[in-house]
């Protein structure tokens, strides 16, 4: 499905030259790809990066084969990926229901754009008119950016942390979502993430620290490894520990 | 009526056909259409051009449409509608303007409309500006509003001028009683080399009274707009005055909000914000499938609905 070849990302800060990203390839088919790692270690670089947002300064992106290292936002957003925000964006005006809409890419009725709402635990009657603005706290904005991905139906759906800021909600829901997002579509899903409890579905996991792949493989091989000291970083142990 | 003075009538006024109720049409200076009802009387002005309209008090649920329609290129008119609504009353009154201007010379509306609104009586005025049409000539519209609201009178005013009109100045002075509530919204788009200037006048007299003034605008192109607002309190009461706008292009964007509190209990607020269109908006609606230029429409649209 997607396939990163030698990502590199460089900034230059102050004169100097930054790896965000080194040299990082990367096979992502599976059902759940999990990535994780500390914070700052480029995971969300990483994200935006295969969305088209960043544009990486070395190596390539296939996506079912195709070469799409130059291909525009839009264009990828047609081919079939789909990005959850880390930190969705607000607007004057624009409501749920529009959002949804668009996100769908055809007009849809209003039950269906329901339909999402409930399914990310919100109710639908009181939200799906309401404008995607500062009244809406973070949690709820969360949820609304998974149910514009739902509704995108893509065969790859990459979400930056899809889990911060929606705590009342159980994780058992957000991986029913998943589940069902699979079932669906049959495509890949991608989850930056620092939750045990979501590391524990992923069928792989990414550990990215210090702008470098630092392992890759099975949940079995990888969670063990990251929960004494081994490939992660200390602040990941800490957090995992704490739970 | 022709086909474009039926599209300028559907702009303004959302009317496919004649509508019930009262109604008064202006097409081209002359009168196009009237009905009264038994609770609002349209009487002709005689001194001046313009109409005398008188509602009855305790008339509710109904609606006055008084449209204007401009399609002869050139003609330059002021017209003074008076309107004196009685006490009780709950009323819907629906202007707007449409000109198309196929010629060269510059076409001109001035609507010059005073309202009084009777004790513990409802208004909601809908006003819109819409201009069209081939010709080179200017479409000019400078509307001037007048509102003196008595004891616990509810108004609201929402005034939208999306598209086609080159040059307008629009004044807008308010006076409330006590308990009376005043809330302004505005909409205004402007491109090419448009110019919008709204200038807003609110006096606070009443104990608690209040106002609310929102702007929403937003200017491409060469397009100039300049946003004044004055709320003086006068009295104990609640003023707020907002403009927020969009810039693009190499369009240009004044706000000047003032308030002033002449009361101890006089609680007022000013808000202005003038930016471009986020970068993030624009990206998270092309993770969405849509283009730059479809993604900058969509953010527009939403501003302005």
């Amino acid at each position: 499905m997607l396939q990163l070849k030698n990502i590199s990302y460089t900034v230059e800060e102050d004169g100097k030259k930054k790896d965000i990203i080194k040299n990082i390839s990367a096979d992502i088919s599976q059902r759940f790809v999990a990535i994780t790692g500390p914070n700052g270690g480029g995971k969300s670089t990483l994200a935006k990066i295969i969305a088209g947002i960043v544009q990486p300064t070395e190596g390539q992106i296939f996506f079912d084969g195709e070469d799409i290292t130059n291909a525009t936002v839009t264009d990828r957003a047609k081919m079939g990926i789909s990005y959850a925000f880390q930190q969705p964006v607000r607007f004057k005006g624009i409501t749920v229901k529009d959002l949804i809409t668009l996100a769908a890419g055809k007009p849809i009725k209003t039950t269906e754009a329901c339909a999402y709402l409930s399914e990310v635990g919100l109710c639908a009657r009181e939200y799906i008119n309401r404008e995607v603005n500062a009244s809406l706290s973070g949690g709820e904005l969360k949820r609304i950016e998974i149910a514009m991905v739902m509704a995108r139906e893509t065969k790859l759906s990459v979400f930056d942390e899809p889990e911060a800021g929606i705590d009342l909600w159980s994780f058992q829901n957000l991986i029913k979502v998943f589940e069902n997002m699979h079932d669906k579509t049959g495509g890949s899903i991608l989850i930056i993430s620092h939750q045990e409890r979501i590391l524990n579905i992923a069928d792989e996991i990414l550990v990215i620290a210090n702008g470098e792949l630092k392992a890759q493989g099975k949940k079995d091989d990888i969670l063990p490894d990251l929960l004494c000291e081994g490939a992660g970083c200390q602040t990941l142990l800490d957090k995992l520990e704490k739970k | 009526m022709d086909a474009i003075q039926k599209n300028l009538l559907e702009q303004v006024a959302g009317l496919h056909e004649i509508p019930t109720g009262a109604y008064n049409i202006r097409t081209n200076g002359g009168l196009g259409g009237r009905n009264t009802t038994a609770n609002i009387d349209i009487i002709t002005k005689e001194d001046k051009p313009g109409i005398d309209i008188k509602i009855k008090p305790g008339t509710k649920n109904e609606s006055l449409h008084i449209p204007v329609i401009l399609t002869q290129s050139g003609l330059k008119e002021s017209v003074y509608n008076d309107f004196f609504i009685g006490d009780d009353c709950d009323v819907t009154i629906i202007a707007g303007c449409g000109i198309h201007n196929g010629g060269k010379e510059g076409s001109e509306h001035s609507g010059i409309h005073s309202f009084y609104v009777g004790k513990n009586a409802k208004v909601k005025y809908i006003e819109k500006h819409y201009g069209s049409g081939e010709g080179t000539g200017e479409r000019v519209m400078n509307p001037t509003t007048y509102v003196e609201m008595e004891e616990d009178s509810y108004m609201e005013m929402d005034t939208v001028q999306i598209e086609g009109v080159d040059s307008t100045k629009r004044v807008t002075t308010a006076k409330l009683g006590d308990r009376a509530t005043l809330v302004i919204k505005e909409k205004i788009m402007t491109h090419d080399n448009q110019f919008a200037e709204t200038d807003f006048t609110v006096d606070l007299n009443g104990e608690d009274c209040g106002a609310n003034v929102i702007s929403r605008s937003v200017a491409k192109g060469k397009s100039r707009q300049l946003f004044l607002s004055k709320i003086n309190g006068n009295n104990r009461c609640n003023g707020h005055t907002e403009c927020d706008a969009i810039i693009m292009d190499d369009a240009c964007v004044r706000a000047v909000p003032e308030i002033t509190a002449n009361h101890i209990d006089a609680s007022l607020i000013h808000e202005a914000a003038i930016g471009k269109i986020a970068g993030e908006q624009l990206i998270k609606l092309m993770t969405l499938g849509l283009t730059e230029s479809e993604a900058e429409a969509q953010i527009v649209s939403g501003f302005l609905k």
